[in-house]
């Protein structure tokens, strides 16, 4: 399963709902404020096990329209909404944690 | 006579996610325009709307983080940015846009906008206010 955040965890606590049914197979995509969650933060530990496994993902445009490129936490890959498509494609149900 | 008063605006949310920051910076030039006495404070995730290096090419949006280089010539130049905010996120002084104003009781000097400030500090800053809008 594809899993969406769009929520900053500063802010609401979609991503630890989310994280707290996950099965070992799913991935997460931030998009939207949700990609305040990528970066390297007192919130990062959160995602650290799932990022080093590479199941964590972030739409580039949205890090880029927020400056932080350059802060992201380890292993966050990038995607592109060409890759965005892809992860739907490749994982099937999505769920969209708003 | 017009009266002054004293107007801070919290600025707690990030830009796009939602139109609070954009609708609050409106508000701010509003304000400006009848010679108030703004202030602006950052705090939570309004933090992330003043750093440095935004680039909403990818998203379609615009990308109004450049309107906060205009506050400086409309007199609006107490800009205060939560310390604690600031840290809990990853983030420190050099990643904010350098937000400048000229004053013109020294010479017109470029002195800086933003001041970093603990909540403590914000606290009593937000006392002295007569009127808080929290966006």
């Amino acid at each position: 399963m594809l899993h969406t955040v769009n929520k900053s965890s500063f802010e609401r606590n979609s991503l630890q709902s989310c994280i707290n049914i996950i099965d070992d197979t799913s991935v997460i995509l931030f998009i939207e404020d949700g990609v305040i969650n990528a970066a390297n933060n007192s919130k990062s530990s959160m995602i650290a096990d799932l990022a080093a496994q590479g199941r964590v993902f972030a739409l580039q445009g949205d890090v880029e329209a927020r400056g932080i490129s350059s802060k992201l936490a380890d292993n966050i890959k990038l995607v592109d909404y060409a890759g965005f498509v892809d992860l739907v494609v490749e994982h099937g149900t999505a769920v969209s944690w708003v | 006579m017009a009266i002054t008063k004293k107007f801070m605006y919290l600025n707690r949310r990030s830009s796009f996610g939602t139109v609070y920051a954009i609708e609050s910076l409106e508000v701010v030039l509003i304000a400006a325009a009848f010679e108030q006495d703004v202030s602006l404070a950052f705090i939570d995730d309004g933090v992330y709307q003043i750093v440095e290096g935004q680039n909403t090419d990818g998203i379609g949006m615009k990308n109004f983080s450049k309107t906060f280089h205009a506050l400086g010539d409309y007199d609006i130049n107490k800009l205060y940015i939560s310390k604690e905010s600031l840290e809990e996120r990853g983030l420190s002084e050099s990643d904010i846009m350098p937000l400048v104003y000229e004053d013109e009781d020294d010479d017109w000097a470029e002195k800086s906008s933003i001041k970093v400030v603990s909540n403590d500090e914000l606290k009593a800053i937000m006392s002295e206010q007569d009127v808080c809008l929290s966006f």
